[in-house]
């Protein structure tokens, strides 16, 4: 009696929802692959245009810029927040409800257009005319890192709630200055709340990046854009553009599974190349 | 303990009148204490009785609504312009801090820092010492709470008793002139509060001023040289540990050790 076999429950729902899906993709890649309206062979002359990869530094160049600001004006923000002075937490709720509360796109055309009620830029011995200054990739940068500054600030602010009091307490009665217990206790265990949402920010910016194609601010899709409006490859460019943002965002991923493999450590392990860069980041600190 | 103390020895804290409220609720109605060096002293009390938070006055953690608190001769957490008190800023209550230690109910050790960093972070910042010496300094901390090679251990991987003592040896690595103790085996399993409180015996014997809120009556009557009996804001009874604890005056205090026997 004991020798019988046992047999795990069938899903025959899933079964058939399995089999349809594999019917859809199947037909779904035939339709892609076998169209006549599609010139495939263009695609690997474009994948590695001198046009493209200068688009793909771009994008590259306002992501991690519009990240560093953005980091750095959202610690600032999630400070302010949770000062006790009513004017500056009301400042950063300001702020923050303002810029997320409106799309990013009409931010991007607002910066690009701010010479319209802002014409020279005038600091008493030095006036430039607005639009030598704010030119489609200051524009486009402001508007990104401006608007995800409020969204930092947020994650920041979340990061640096979720130590417990005690840990503040203990800092102060040992002496800390507010610097120094900010710099050493609390922001480097606040750290591991922030990081795993700034590395989705990070992979998301990649492709909101995008959007300061509306201002030809000369990132991927602006220049994907610019090509096909000469030879009409709309498709196959913009398969290009999607092809290089997957691996953008891919290896941002793989990046961030590395690091939170490193800071999601148990507090009980040492942090190896992590904690190196956090001693680095501590060293600079030392005079606060 | 009490034949150790010289009774002509200086006043390390000097608390008066002090009064604070929370919003509508005053929790102390006017408190009067003086420790001199070397005493021992303890705050008994039910809780809700203020004692925690007399105690987080005295380095300034909570501020007080009326009164004025000493240590060493310096008022703590103000500057005295004529007839106005002006908080000090964190820089300066830092500086006072810094020869106040205290430990607490829930430990607070650094979760990120290992047991060495934890104890040899502050007087590497904060009293100019040099790495070698405060690693020296921590280990002979280490021997004296027991935990001897224990230095590279986290928080986490320690029991409650042994953070306990890591707290203890974290705040006297700055070389406190005073030492407070906010109910610092009360989050312990019964079986680990000996290991601390035989901790902070020896510290008694060693001549560290010492104040302690504890609902340890043993402890108290053993080594406080005196204790002070709070209910509900207000010193209701106070004197040397054995005569308050053996024979109190007051019915509070007489309730209250029936209670906690």
């Amino acid at each position: 009696m004991s020798a019988h076999k046992i047999v795990p429950a069938r899903h025959w729902g899933q079964r058939l929802v399995a089999v349809f899906l594999i019917a859809t993709v199947i037909f779904g890649v035939y339709v892609v692959a076998t169209s006549r309206h599609i010139s495939w062979s263009t695609i690997p002359q474009y994948i590695f245009d001198e046009t493209i990869l200068d688009g793909i530094r771009l994008t590259i160049l306002f992501t991690v810029l519009a990240m560093v600001i953005s980091i750095l004006a959202g610690a600032i923000l999630a400070t302010m927040r949770l000062a006790t002075n009513p004017i500056l937490s009301g400042f950063a709720s300001l702020y923050i409800w303002f810029f997320r509360g409106t799309p990013l796109l009409v931010q991007i055309i607002f910066w690009f257009n701010i010479q319209l009620f802002v014409p020279t830029i005038d600091i008493g011995f030095l006036q430039v005319d607005t639009n030598v200054v704010v030119t489609a990739f200051v524009a486009a940068l402001l508007a990104l890192s401006l608007n995800e500054a409020a969204y930092m600030a947020e994650i920041i602010r979340g990061g640096l709630l979720a130590i417990d009091d005690g840990q503040h307490e203990a800092a102060k009665a040992l002496g800390y200055t507010p610097t120094q217990a900010m710099i050493r206790i609390i922001f480097p265990q606040a750290l591991r709340v922030i990081i795993p949402p700034i590395g989705n920010q990070t992979i998301s910016m990649l492709k909101t990046t995008s959007l300061v194609s509306v201002v030809a601010a000369q990132d991927l899709l602006t220049r994907a854009q610019n090509i096909y409006a000469r030879n009409f490859l709309i498709i196959e460019l913009l398969i290009v553009a999607s092809l290089w943002y997957l691996l953008m965002t891919t290896v941002a991923s793989g990046l961030q599974y590395i690091i939170e493999q490193r800071v999601g450590r148990s507090s009980r392990q040492p942090l190896g190349a992590w904690g190196a860069i956090l001693r680095v980041m501590r060293a600079e600190g030392t005079k606060g | 303990m009490s034949e150790r103390l010289d009774p002509s020895s200086a006043i390390v804290v000097e608390a008066i009148d002090v009064h604070k409220s929370f919003g509508p609720l005053e929790v102390l109605k006017g408190i009067n204490l003086s420790v001199r060096k070397g005493e021992v002293v303890c705050l008994l009390g039910p809780s809700g009785s203020g004692k925690s938070t007399f105690l987080r006055c005295i380095n300034h953690l909570e501020r007080m609504t009326r009164g004025r608190i000493l240590v060493d001769g310096h008022l703590i957490g103000y500057h005295e312009r004529g007839s106005t008190l002006h908080e000090m800023n964190g820089r300066e209550l830092a500086v006072q801090r810094r020869d106040i230690g205290m430990v607490f109910q829930r430990f607070n050790l650094f979760a990120h820092q290992n047991v060495l960093t934890n104890i040899s972070q502050a007087p590497i910042l904060n009293r100019g010492q040099s790495k070698e010496a405060a690693f020296a300094r921590a280990k002979e901390l280490l021997k004296m709470v027991d935990l001897e090679g224990r230095e590279q251990t986290y928080p986490s991987q320690l029991s409650g008793g042994q953070q306990q003592r890591v707290a203890i040896a974290r705040a006297l690595a700055m070389d406190p002139k005073l030492m407070l103790f906010d109910e610092p085996t009360s989050a312990l399993d019964p079986e680990l509060v000996g290991e601390v409180l035989g901790v902070m015996r020896k510290l008694a014997a060693g001549g560290m001023t010492m104040i302690v809120v504890t609902h340890e009556m043993a402890f108290a009557r053993d080594v406080a040289d005196r204790v002070v009996f709070m209910d509900q804001g207000v010193v209701v009874e106070e004197g040397p540990a054995r005569d308050v604890i053996d024979n109190p005056q007051h019915d509070r205090t007489r309730a209250f050790l029936k209670r906690v026997h």
